[in-house]
């Protein structure tokens, strides 16, 4: 399989692979497969009931990672693609996932993308999902990303999502169950512009004793563009559950966000932290001193807060 | 270099109306180390302002090298070669001390380059160049940070606006032979805000600004023997 120069440079920058990885991986292009590889400990199949496939990661396997990006660049392609990941016992992996849309006709194109990850016993997972939009073309540019996280006891997963460019619409779903001992870290960067809208939804249920969870936004709303946060993190035993939203607002963007905490046990400690501003204009100010120009400055600010 | 200040005035405007913070300021600066003195409110950090480009006088001109920089922006100044150390550092969410000394220096710094700037002003390299310019940061570690940027800079004039305010005794006895080596071996001019005896001690001209006007100017030797005595200046502390 070769990939041609627009599919390489959305590869790049979903997952800052060159070309085609080394290791597991499944490249979806324009809804079909475009390659696939497994390896001794990772298995990957594809769905037979709908479209889609499992990634299997067997019982204590060690630094292995897996990439699995979308590539659309076709316009007017619409897709729901349904991905489960099963991360076996004591494992400890890197997931790369993401989708690239190139579109450069007039029409819509969409990928819908439903990750369901089961971490077992003991499992560590670290899961980077990045998703851009490029493309001449009038068409838009929709991802609507669900994320289904069920933990098991004293699992571990850190969670990155990413999505700095060319969207211009995604509704992003996250629920996850925790058991017993099990932490979810999850960092969001998000930056619209022009008259994008983004919506991003968290629900975490710390079911287990000593559960717990920090959901971390940063976002940058420039032009015309519109964000939603929506954080829900339920304390139903004994549990720490930490939800910040974080947002620079610019030009004639809006953001609302609106953090929800719900202590179902009297041991349950919560914390929720949202703050949304303009650049402060101390900051410009001071990089002026610097020698850089008021642009500049802002460039440097809002890159330093999204990274 | 040369500083030239002519007849330089600001007003600001408040609710009570229209205030005269610098008043006809008349001044000549081409001294390697100056230091500006006098009571809290008396407008030394307003001058310093009107200086680096912040604030735009409301009469007057300021002139540097001969060069009329009295409309020039911020950043021209700064790129003219003017650097100036804030009484109040400022935070950055994501952006590190590694970044901040490369964006001061003009260039990428590598790890070594930047850690040899806070190694200058005591701190531990190798444990800050990767930290965020956060909250998690004391106000002495960023008042030391904003200092190392302005020597990572090293323009032809350098102005700090209390660089003791906010730091504690250990770090404050660093901070006067940090001076004492910029005095030594900087290029350029330090023009220095300070309310500090051992500060204002190494500076080759104490210049005592009060209500707006330049009440005093001499040598150490001049000025500080009655800045010390002086009931008047009460903001003028002996030691910490």
């Amino acid at each position: 399989m070769a990939l041609d120069a627009i599919q390489k440079n959305l590869l790049k920058s979903i997952t800052d692979l060159e070309d085609i990885p080394e290791g597991a991986y499944n490249i979806r292009s324009n809804g079909g497969l475009a390659g696939r590889h497994t390896t001794a400990n990772i298995d990957i199949v594809t769905k037979t009931d709908k479209p889609g496939i499992d990634i299997i990661i067997k019982p204590g396997t060690k630094n292995e990672r897996v990439d699995i990006p979308v590539l659309l660049t076709e316009t007017g392609l619409d897709e729901l693609v349904y991905n489960d990941f099963f991360i076996g016992e004591d494992a400890d992996v890197l997931i790369v996932a993401g989708c690239g849309i190139h579109n450069a006709g007039g029409l819509k194109s969409e990928h819908d993308g439903i990750h369901s990850f089961h971490l077992a016993k003991g499992a560590k997972l670290k899961y980077v999902e990045k998703h851009y939009g490029e493309g001449e073309g009038t068409g838009e540019k929709i991802l609507n990303p669900t994320t289904v996280i069920e933990m098991e006891e004293d699992s571990y997963m850190e969670m990155e999502s990413a999505q700095i460019k060319g969207v211009d619409s995604t509704f992003r779903t996250t629920k996850a169950t925790l058991a017993e001992g099990a932490t979810l870290v999850i960092r969001e960067n998000i930056m619209t512009h022009g008259k994008q809208s983004a919506t991003t939804d968290f629900t975490v249920d710390l079911n287990g004793k000593d559960s717990g969870c920090h959901v971390i936004s940063r976002s940058v709303a420039k032009d015309e563009s519109h964000q939603l946060f929506l954080s829900c993190i339920n304390g139903n035993e004994k549990c720490n559950g930490h939800t910040e939203c974080d947002a620079i607002i610019m030009d004639d963007a809006s953001v609302s966000a609106v953090p929800k905490i719900n202590a179902n046990h009297v041991e349950a400690s919560l914390i929720h932290e949202a703050a949304i501003g303009k650049i402060a204009g101390e900051q410009l100010i001071k990089l002026m001193t610097l020698g850089l120009t008021e642009k500049e400055a802002e460039e440097q600010i809002v890159g330093g807060f999204l990274r | 270099m040369m500083l030239e200040l002519r007849d330089v005035s600001y007003h600001a405007e408040d609710e009570t109306g229209v205030k005269e913070i610098i008043s006809h300021v008349n001044l000549q600066i081409d001294e390697r180390f100056v230091a500006f003195t006098g009571p809290n409110g008396g407008g030394k950090s307003t001058l310093a302002k009107l200086i680096a480009g912040i604030y735009l006088p409301t009469e007057g001109q300021i002139f540097l090298d001969g060069e009329d920089i009295t409309n020039r922006s911020i950043t021209d100044r700064a790129r003219m070669g003017i650097s100036f150390a804030f009484q109040q550092p400022v935070r950055f969410k994501g952006l590190t001390v590694h970044d901040l000394i490369s964006m001061a220096s003009g260039k990428k710094l590598s790890a070594a380059e930047a850690c040899s700037y806070l190694s200058e002003v005591g701190l531990c390299a190798r444990e800050y160049i990767n930290r965020e310019i956060n909250a998690s940061l004391s106000g002495g570690e960023l008042k030391r940070i904003e200092i190392a940027m302005v020597m990572a800079r090293g323009t032809k004039l350098s102005l700090f606006d209390e660089p003791e305010a906010g730091i504690d005794l250990w770090s404050f006895n660093n901070l006067i032979s940090v001076f004492e080596k910029m005095h030594q071996k900087m290029g350029g001019s330090i023009l220095i805000i300070s309310h500090q005896e051992r500060i204002l001690n190494i500076a080759d001209r104490i210049i005592v600004i009060a209500d707006g006007k330049i009440s005093k100017d001499g040598t150490a030797k001049e000025i500080l023997p009655a800045l010390l005595t002086a009931k008047t200046c009460s903001a003028l502390t002996k030691s910490l």
